[in-house]
């Protein structure tokens, strides 16, 4: 789960990191006071969306009056932005962080994350800040500075002082580098970030050190034991789509293609739209059912993939193992039945009951299509698919 | 041989009394796998399913000579039943449970990592079907029924597309060794390499399939490895060539990060690396039966 910049400052501060004085908006006007409320000549008006990169698509703007701020607001508030973290689809920006301008002398790039390979947290740090990590990666390796932490003991101050120096930070704001540093790996510990990432965090020109952003994911298997966190999820920022599935119990994300799917298991799911891929088609969502396929369950599968209009066939596509063919053929006919399905519909069974679940589906007299293999299956719904496209077409003219 | 487990190897259930792990423990039962007791905490002296509860896994390993156990422990409190397994000398645990805080997988990897390696527990999963070899022990959640016994070791992140390739292996008259399920968490028991390692053990295996998926570095990292240390042939098939970046297929580990966690582009690696590739997830069995053709 991700949260807005404004949250993870607050977050941050909380634990010693220093942020600029800011205030929420949600409304021109509203922007205009905070400015007055924060005083100064500068302000920064920023867009308040799930994404990194904001200032390149146009969300971030520098205002120098009060009337710039209320221009800006105006400008940013409602919009779509489309970054290369929100894709084509973008992000609607419907809140708005003032922050006091601040006066830079150096950026630098800083962040926490779980590194997979090692199964540690790794601290990286940068001293050419402001740019994305991914780019000076792959020009700049080597100004990239890696310091791995033992879980056992924790992030040590010798390792903070490394980074530090790295940072290329003066000796004058050595201990508050390390206060900020330690500081953002306890909230990591303490609230189960699996990233947070500061770029940039930068040195003014009274010599403090200030996170100018704030980007931090939670593990979403750790919100559990995080309900403050949980609170700040703003679903707005999550396709409706997938946040719908999730409080089903499902796990679905939507796609470009036109072929539905609904499948059990994530890694078979990902295999099956492999499959529709490679016999010419594209898939228009992943979704996994998951292990207890009830009917009811089923039924709210199937509304979930029709609900995107751009389907042009369905293919289901389940494994029976702890599940029975037969419980889930029962669940296919009667969500066929109630839903009034309009595309065609292909339905691959096998494991534990096939011959009983194959049985229900013929014995139905529903126009489904079955499938024995996962080839034929997919073979199948791009088939069917065409044929749909084919009549629509010939329709139009 | 197989691997991990066999028909005498003794095995507890820990959360044997919940309507999870009862189903599944009668289940490895009717398979034939060696089922000595379970765990649990406050049950401890029950008899559930015809078989002694204990409190706790010392007393599993005290009194009926525990060696392998599984996990249905809820998420919340599954990491600590994985590190008391661990204390308590279980040889070969296998956690079955979805949704264990990252965090709590580090602090259980850690603490596995304070045994020495001869004395290490080992783990897979978690999130993942477990471990079966086929006519001999079944120590997971999966259809037993769809594997038959032979000489192909499969290691795989996923459940039900592990059971895809057992079937198609089954309907082209192969058989399997041991079947493993490393899980689709980001952090795991066991990698991709660690499975290997242990197939290219086992005088039993003869080839093994790798059923990856994308995100991580685990796929290559075996790649790797087999390229390097192995004898024997490494089939595999990676998940996800439709798969956009940054978004989670379902499982907690299946994201791709940074470019080459692709499935595209570890195939590529891989290919490098003299691993056979399965062209599609239809061909896993062809492809098997092709290279144990050509041996």
């Amino acid at each position: 789960m991700d949260i807005h910049e404004y949250q993870a400052k607050d977050i941050l501060s909380g634990y010693g990191v220093k942020i600029a004085e800011g205030g929420l908006a949600y409304s021109p006007e509203d922007a205009v006071q905070r400015a007055r409320e924060i005083g100064g000549h500068v302000w920064a008006v920023k867009a308040q969306i799930h994404s990194g990169a904001r200032g390149k698509a146009g969300g971030i703007k520098i205002c120098k009056t009060h009337d710039e701020v209320e221009a800006a607001a105006e400008a940013i508030l409602g919009k779509k932005l489309v970054t290369h973290q929100t894709g084509p689809a973008g992000k609607v920006c419907s809140r708005l962080y003032i922050e006091a301008g601040t006066d830079i002398v150096k950026e630098l790039y800083f962040c926490f994350l779980v590194d997979r390979s090692s199964e540690r947290i790794v601290m990286v740090g940068s001293a050419q800040g402001g740019m994305e990590i991914e780019e000076l990666a792959a020009n700049n390796p080597e100004a990239i500075t890696k310091i791995y932490i033992e879980p056992a003991v924790g992030l040590q101050d010798y390792q903070a002082r490394e980074m530090a120096f790295a940072l290329g930070l003066d000796l004058e704001i050595m201990s508050h580098a390390v206060k900020t540093i330690k500081g953002c790996y306890s909230a990591l510990r303490a609230l189960d970030v699996s990233m947070l990432e500061i770029n940039p965090l930068v040195v003014t020109r009274s010599g403090e050190l200030v996170a100018l952003d704030a980007k931090m994911g939670f593990d979403d298997n750790a919100l559990f034991r995080q309900l403050k966190i949980s609170e700040l999820r703003d679903k707005t920022q999550e396709d409706p789509r997938e946040m719908a599935a999730a409080d089903r119990g499902l796990s679905y994300v939507g796609l470009e293609g036109d072929i539905g799917c609904m499948i059990n298991g994530a890694g078979l799911a990902m295999a099956t739209m492999d499959m529709i891929k490679l016999a010419g088609g594209e898939p228009a969502n992943f979704l996994d059912v998951g292990g207890g396929a009830s009917a009811e369950r089923t039924e709210k599968a199937f509304r979930l993939v029709l609900a995107d209009k751009g389907v042009k066939a369905m293919l289901v596509n389940i494994f029976a193992g702890i599940n029975r063919c037969d419980w889930i053929a029962e669940g296919v006919v009667q969500a066929v039945r109630k839903i009034d399905m309009k595309v065609p519909l292909i339905v691959r069974l096998s494991g534990t009951n096939v011959e009983e679940g194959r049985r229900i589906i013929a014995e139905s007299g529903l126009p489904i299509i079955t499938a024995d293999t996962l080839a034929e299956a997919a073979e199948k719904a791009v088939q069917a698919r065409n044929e749909v496209v084919a009549k629509e077409a010939a329709l139009e003219i | 041989m197989a691997i991990f487990i066999n028909e005498t190897t003794r095995i507890i259930v820990q959360g044997f009394t919940g309507k999870i792990g009862s189903f599944h423990a009668q289940d490895m039962i009717n398979y034939g796998s060696q089922v000595v007791g379970g765990i649990t905490p406050g049950k401890g002296g029950q008899t559930h399913l015809g078989l002694p509860v204990f409190n706790t896994v010392k007393e599993a390993v005290y009194q009926v000579g525990a060696e392998a156990s599984i996990i249905f422990v809820p998420p919340a409190f599954a990491a600590d039943s994985i590190m008391e397994a661990a204390d308590a000398g279980i040889k070969y645990c296998v956690a079955i449970t979805d949704g264990i805080p990252t965090q709590d997988m580090m602090t259980v990897k850690n603490f596995l990592r304070r045994f020495p390696e001869n004395e290490r527990m080992v783990l897979t999963g978690p999130n993942c079907a477990g471990t079966i070899s086929p006519g001999r022990a079944m120590l997971g959640i999966m259809p037993g029924h769809i594997y038959r016994q032979g000489n192909v070791g499969i290691v795989g992140r996923s459940g039900t597309l592990g059971y895809e390739a057992a079937d198609q292996m089954k309907r082209l008259g192969i058989g399997i060794s041991s079947s493993v399920g490393i899980g689709g968490d980001p952090i795991n028991g066991s990698s991709h390499r660690d499975i290997l390692e242990k197939f290219e053990q086992d005088p039993e295996t003869k080839v093994i399939l790798m059923i990856g998926e994308i995100g991580g570095p685990q796929e290559v990292e075996a790649g790797f490895y087999a390229k390097e240390y192995m004898t024997k042939p490494v089939i595999a098939y990676i998940a996800g060539l439709t798969a956009p970046e940054g978004r989670r297929m379902g499982h907690a580990g299946a994201i791709i990060s940074s470019a080459e966690e692709g499935a595209a582009e570890k195939v590529a690696i891989l290919r490098e690396l003299g691993v056979v590739i399965c062209p599609t997830p239809a061909a896993m069995g062809e492809t098997v039966a092709a290279v144990l053709a050509g041996m």
